[in-house]
């Protein structure tokens, strides 16, 4: 009980305080109060509606979806857009590439960044600052005028057209680099040193030492890795031409095009948008503590 | 400090022997894959950009031959389709940045202004609703917008319920510059409007203003990319605290005057990031435009970055895409210096100040 009344007490503080204040300001307060939650009520259905009646309009068949787009249950619940998903379009393929080549580069960017940004923090070695410069003159380069030099080289390499030129050009990036060498450098080198003293070797070291430790860099870096490769579009145009090799947003984009026949097949195409995003949201839903507060995390330091 | 400390340890050997060769080694992955993956190919294109080469065989091979810059002044200089195509898209992409830019501001801004609110109920739940969007892939986004504007779509019935006839959004070409100058009646340019101007497109075509299809694009652009910047301004909110706040109610002010005397210049670093982070995004724009095809709505929704792709990957002007694709590049690093230079600026300008005020 003892321990219970000292936060008693304090409940009772916070109201007798908030109630003071809501005498000063009146009931003015209240109806601000009140105009900015039908405000931002009324933004979040702008950007939530959207997806709603998307998902819902994937169960029309095609005239509905077409006729009556702000309806939210379908008069006829059909499922015909999801069967020709699986059976007329390769759309299992195409979630099968993606689902690999994600894996693979985010199991590539974690590790090979990680494994950069501690040595540009934590080993000496010559060159190590022009390394980092000259990653961080990098950074800058913008990703759309990679497009045309990406194709050239893997055409030089022989690389066009498989799913080691699909996937090698991602394994690093410079902002990874960047973002893992920060972590390093914020944390205490006290542990290493003592490890060192052990006379561990230097990537048995990070290995079982550094990495445990670098966990929330390490999250971070996961959900930027396969978000941004599950939804990477550019880089899959210019590094294959194959159907085969197509990926989900290669594919699904070529459903816009309307490659599939005349028609706009809205529920089709929409079944699709839909069953793409299932997996980023749910690492997004999963997540969703941690990513909010990254980004502010960030931004502070 | 380093450098002695290096040096030091250098000589004395011990527990970090073999340091350099695990640095050098734990680096090289990384090294070899910007390598081998974006400084040499960066160099590849140079050379395109100055070649003849039609992507036939390998861009090294002997019969291809230097140009100089015959592919800069075909897209510059030189009136004929390519300059215009490349002037298009200059247009283009130039009102897609000036709707973009500010537009995604101001609602990132006032959304994280509400959603900071420390009385809400549920501001979790608002988070994440605006923050959705820009976790999703473009292509599902530009799939849902083009469902959500298309002529009997369900932006159409909602402006319809208000007496409005929507048009085609995605196909429609009228610039809306134009559309508004036809309200009260002037259709045709006069005098020097309709002469050729910059890069082969006349004054009256640079007035046209986006078109309604680039319009929708804009609407998309923010609709995406409005959540990231809020999380960018709720951090800053939240670093100044509510005492101020406080302070600035006791003082008597009212929530506007609050939000422009004070809330405004404290996020002024904040401010600065968004809009250069959204300049350099802007001028980038690829992905919806590729999903749209690029060239529907006459043209109007062609961007630069789209135009680099199509000139070399289907008109096979490969010299002219590269060349499109460096004139891009080097503009998006000047503008990523301006912001690199300005924040560093900022930074002992604004230690100074404080050191003034103690």
């Amino acid at each position: 009980m003892t321990t219970v009344t000292p936060s008693l007490a304090g409940a009772e503080d916070a109201p007798k305080r908030s109630f003071r204040r809501r005498k000063v300001l009146g009931g003015r307060a209240r109806t601000a109060m009140l105009l900015s939650y039908l405000i931002l009520i009324g933004l979040a259905l702008i950007y939530i509606y959207p997806f709603i009646i998307s998902i819902s309009a994937s169960f029309k068949t095609d005239a509905e979806a077409t006729q009556d787009a702000l309806g939210l249950i379908p008069q006829t619940i059909t499922f015909a857009a999801y069967e020709r998903l699986f059976g007329d379009v390769p759309f299992p393929l195409w979630a099968g590439n993606t689902l690999l080549i994600s894996t693979v580069v985010t199991v590539g960017r974690v590790f090979f960044d990680s494994l950069a940004g501690y040595a540009l923090s934590r080993l000496r070695f010559r060159g190590r600052t022009a390394v980092f410069v000259a990653f961080i003159a990098i950074l800058s380069v913008p990703g759309v005028v990679l497009l045309i030099p990406r194709f050239l080289i893997l055409q030089q390499l022989g690389l066009y057209d498989t799913y080691g030129g699909m996937i090698i050009p991602l394994l690093s990036t410079a902002a990874g680099v960047f973002i893992m060498k920060q972590f390093f450098d914020s944390i205490p080198v006290s542990i290493e040193e003592a490890a060192r003293i052990d006379g561990a070797g230097t990537f048995r070291m990070f290995w079982t030492i550094v990495l445990p430790m670098a966990r929330p860099a390490l999250v971070t870096l996961f959900i930027l890795s396969f978000q941004g490769s599950w939804n990477e579009l550019g880089h899959f145009i210019v590094s294959r031409q194959s159907p085969e090799l197509n990926t989900l947003t290669t594919g699904v984009a070529s459903l816009v095009s309307g490659q599939l026949g005349s028609g706009n097949q809205f529920p089709l195409q929409l079944a699709a948008a839909v069953l793409m995003t299932i997996p980023v949201a749910i690492l997004f839903f999963i997540f969703q503590k941690r990513i909010m507060n990254t980004t502010e995390g960030g931004e502070k330091g | 400090m380093a450098n002695t400390a290096a040096v030091r340890t250098r000589r004395g050997g011990g527990i970090r022997r073999g340091e350099a060769r695990a640095g050098w080694l734990f680096v090289a992955p990384a090294v070899v894959i910007t390598l081998v993956f974006l400084v040499i190919p960066i160099m590849l294109a140079l050379w395109v950009s100055f070649s003849d080469w039609n992507g036939f065989q390998s861009p090294l091979n002997p019969r291809v031959n230097f140009v100089g810059l015959e592919n800069y002044a075909a897209i510059t200089v030189d009136s004929g389709l390519d300059q215009k195509n490349f002037g298009i898209s200059v247009r283009n992409n130039l009102y897609y940045v000036l709707f973009v830019v500010p537009l995604q501001t101001i609602i990132a801004l006032l959304l994280a202004v509400q959603v900071n609110r420390a009385v809400l109920r549920g501001r979790g739940y608002f988070r994440t609703a605006f923050y959705f969007p820009s976790v999703t892939s473009t292509v599902a986004i530009v799939i849902v917008f083009q469902f959500l504007f298309t002529a009997s779509g369900a932006v159409n019935a909602v402006i319809g319920a208000f007496g409005i006839d929507g048009p085609d959004w995605f196909n429609d070409s009228t610039g809306v510059f134009h559309g508004l100058l036809s309200v009260v009646g002037i259709t045709q340019p006069s005098g020097l409007l309709a002469e050729p101007g910059f890069l082969g497109i006349s004054g009256w075509e640079w007035l046209a203003g986006p078109s309604v299809a680039m319009s929708s694009l804009i609407m998309l652009a923010i609709f995406t990319t409005s959540g990231t910047f809020m999380l960018l301004f709720l951090a800053a909110l939240q670093s100044i605290g509510a005492e101020i706040d406080e302070a600035a109610l006791m003082d008597g002010a009212g929530p506007a005057r609050k939000f422009f005397s004070i809330t405004i210049p404290m996020l002024r670093p904040t401010l600065f990031t968004v809009l250069t982070l959204g300049l350099i995004g802007s001028w980038q724009v690829f992905d919806q435009i590729y999903v749209l095809g690029g060239t529907s709505a006459g043209g109007t929704i062609s961007t630069p970055a789209y135009l680099a792709y199509r000139s070399s990957f289907v008109d096979l002007e490969w010299g002219q895409g590269a060349a499109i694709a460096f004139i891009l590049f080097i503009f998006i690093i000047v503008l990523t210096l301006l912001q690199r230079w300005a924040l560093a600026e900022r930074g002992p300008r604004r230690a100074r100040k404080k050191a003034g005020l103690l």
